[in-house]
């Protein structure tokens, strides 16, 4: 695995500029779970910026048990084929073969993750040696700092998949964007402080410092199932987020989707967020923290 | 040079924001988030962002920003699209959705992910056309997902190409201009070249300033006039 950017007559593809740079083409916008082409074009219809491919959402993944491994190439070509936006694909945490077969397959995004089994239990994918870009889960600034030093140009909380229950992706933004508040007020002495109890590198953290942000875009995901959700952890600093379960397991998807993009685009505006909120029938069923019997969120280090 | 005192503003309902505020605020011009249509009064230009297009399409139909942008523009408001934002300007759009709406104030055709799929997005550089954007040789250019310049006819004017492999070998328009109207197929904002929104802030600087209300107003009458350049009417 060699260097990330190619020259190709003069372009330079896979270039970090390149990677993020799709990362901050999809801020404000909501990228969608869908099993199937059908789910893509619903999804496509109601605003997603994005489609994430995968065999089973989070909730069924958690029903069912068993070995969650990347999706079959041919549905992904399904799904590639009836949208014009940016399809994006799971492979598992330290999978890097499925991360070659999906970048050989044109997929515009791989997610690293923790929703699928890990398949390895100490090393993440080196993301550098790929042209597609990466975006991976995390739960605090530390486990932010450490994906982004092996080449992730976007950082989603993980919250907790397939729960419909926000409250551990609103945990995991507040413990990032407020430790990045903290580390803008410490001296350049404490810095080195912060990047061993961080375990992160400390060239990331004196960026941090100096710049107030991660160096990529930060999105939410994990639990979103309602346009207030969106609004929610929009207000408190993500920048996009990622619905899972949220809209295909609910009574009516193609409306739900639509105001969640809604919401995500006004989530400033409140009347605007009660109105796309009206009359959109149940919610998924969703599920309380304490009677999981395994926290996705737990995987990756 | 004076830079001209202008308020641009930034269609803010998805995409790249931040990079083209950050621009602005480069060359001195100061910026407004549009995500309604009352944000459009007084602005002096705005700035399609790169973005999703089809997001941005139904977006500003369910704002109901479509009309009054459109309007806007038939009146001679200066605007700058970038990348999605040069999609929503082109005259036709290939391989899009059927449903697709755009301003057509640019009279170009674009192909959406032209390039391909993002493994294709790159960094180049663009070549100026004539002396409008060459004062220091090529800009520095990122492509990502970009939409590919097909065809160009009528009152549009290529003001940069780009050349190499993946266009067939063949030189495609990458910045546009079309009297009060400008566009690129790349990301400007992403480089710290900033010669396209100097320009842009010249031609906002030109233009008169939209008074309050006046996305209310019909697109003809007194209020027609415009400063430079081909009329660009809104077409569906």
């Amino acid at each position: 695995m060699g260097v990330m950017a190619t020259a190709n007559g003069g372009r330079a593809t896979g270039t970090f500029t390149v990677k993020r740079g799709l990362a901050d083409m999809l801020r404000g916008g909501v990228i969608m779970d869908v099993v199937d082409a059908e789910q893509a074009k619903i999804a496509e219809d109601a605003g997603a910026v994005s489609v994430m491919a995968l065999e089973r959402v989070p909730a069924d993944i958690r029903r069912d048990g068993g070995v969650a491994r990347m999706s079959d190439p041919a549905l992904i070509d399904g799904i590639q084929q009836a949208v014009t936006i940016p399809v994006m694909a799971k492979a598992r945490i330290g999978h890097f073969a499925e991360a070659q077969v999906l970048q050989a397959l044109g997929v515009d995004y791989i997610d690293e993750s923790e929703v699928l089994t890990p398949a390895d239990e100490a090393h993440h994918i080196d993301k550098w040696a790929f042209t597609v870009p990466f975006v991976c889960g995390a739960t605090n600034l530390g486990e932010a700092l450490r994906r982004i030093s092996e080449g992730a140009a976007m950082i989603r909380s993980k919250g907790e998949a397939g729960t419909g229950n926000i409250v551990e992706a609103v945990r995991h933004l507040r413990a990032i964007l407020g430790d990045i508040r903290k580390i803008t007020q410490a001296d350049s002495a404490e810095l080195y402080a912060w990047a061993k109890e961080l375990r992160a590198p400390i060239g990331l953290v004196q960026e941090v410092a100096e710049t107030g942000k991660l160096s990529v875009p930060l999105f939410c995901a994990g639990g979103i199932a309602t346009p207030a959700d969106a609004s929610l952890v929009m207000q408190l600093g993500a920048e996009a987020v990622f619905v899972g379960s949220g809209i295909f397991k609910s009574q009516d998807p193609a409306r739900r989707a639509r105001a969640i993009v809604e919401a995500t685009t006004h989530f400033e505006d409140a009347e605007h967020v009660a109105k796309v909120s009206r009359g959109l029938g149940d919610a998924m069923r969703g599920e309380e923290l304490s009677e999981l019997s395994e926290r996705l969120a737990e995987r990756g280090w | 040079m004076e830079e001209p005192a202008a308020t641009v503003g930034v269609l803010a309902l998805q995409g790249d924001v931040l990079e083209h505020e950050a621009a602005f605020a480069d060359v001195g011009v100061v910026t407004r988030r549009v995500r309604r249509p009352a944000d459009l009064d007084g602005i002096d230009g705005l700035v399609l962002p790169g973005g999703e297009s089809t997001t941005l399409s139904m977006l500003l139909e369910s704002s109901g920003l479509f009309e009054p942008i459109a309007q806007a523009i038939a009146r001679g408001l200066p605007v700058l699209g970038t990348c999605a934002g040069l999609i929503l300007l082109a005259g036709r759009v290939e391989d899009g959705r059927g449903d697709q709406r755009t301003f057509s104030a640019l009279d170009c055709a674009v192909r959406r992910n032209g390039y391909g799929p993002q493994r294709f997005s790159f960094e180049g550089v663009a070549e100026p056309v004539g002396d409008v954007l060459d004062a220091v040789g090529p800009l520095p250019a990122v492509f990502i997902r970009a939409p590919l310049v097909t065809e160009v006819w009528g009152g549009a004017e290529v003001l940069a190409t780009e050349s190499s492999q993946g266009s067939g070998g063949r030189s495609a328009p990458v910045v546009l201009r079309q009297g009060h109207v400008l566009g690129a197929s790349f990301h400007p904002e992403l480089t710290g070249d900033r010669r396209l929104h100097r320009l842009f802030a010249q031609m906002a600087g030109r233009a008169e300033r939209a008074p309050a209300g006046s996305h209310a107003r019909p697109a003809t009458g007194s209020l027609g006039r415009r400063p430079s350049g081909e009329p660009a009417p809104a077409r569906r």
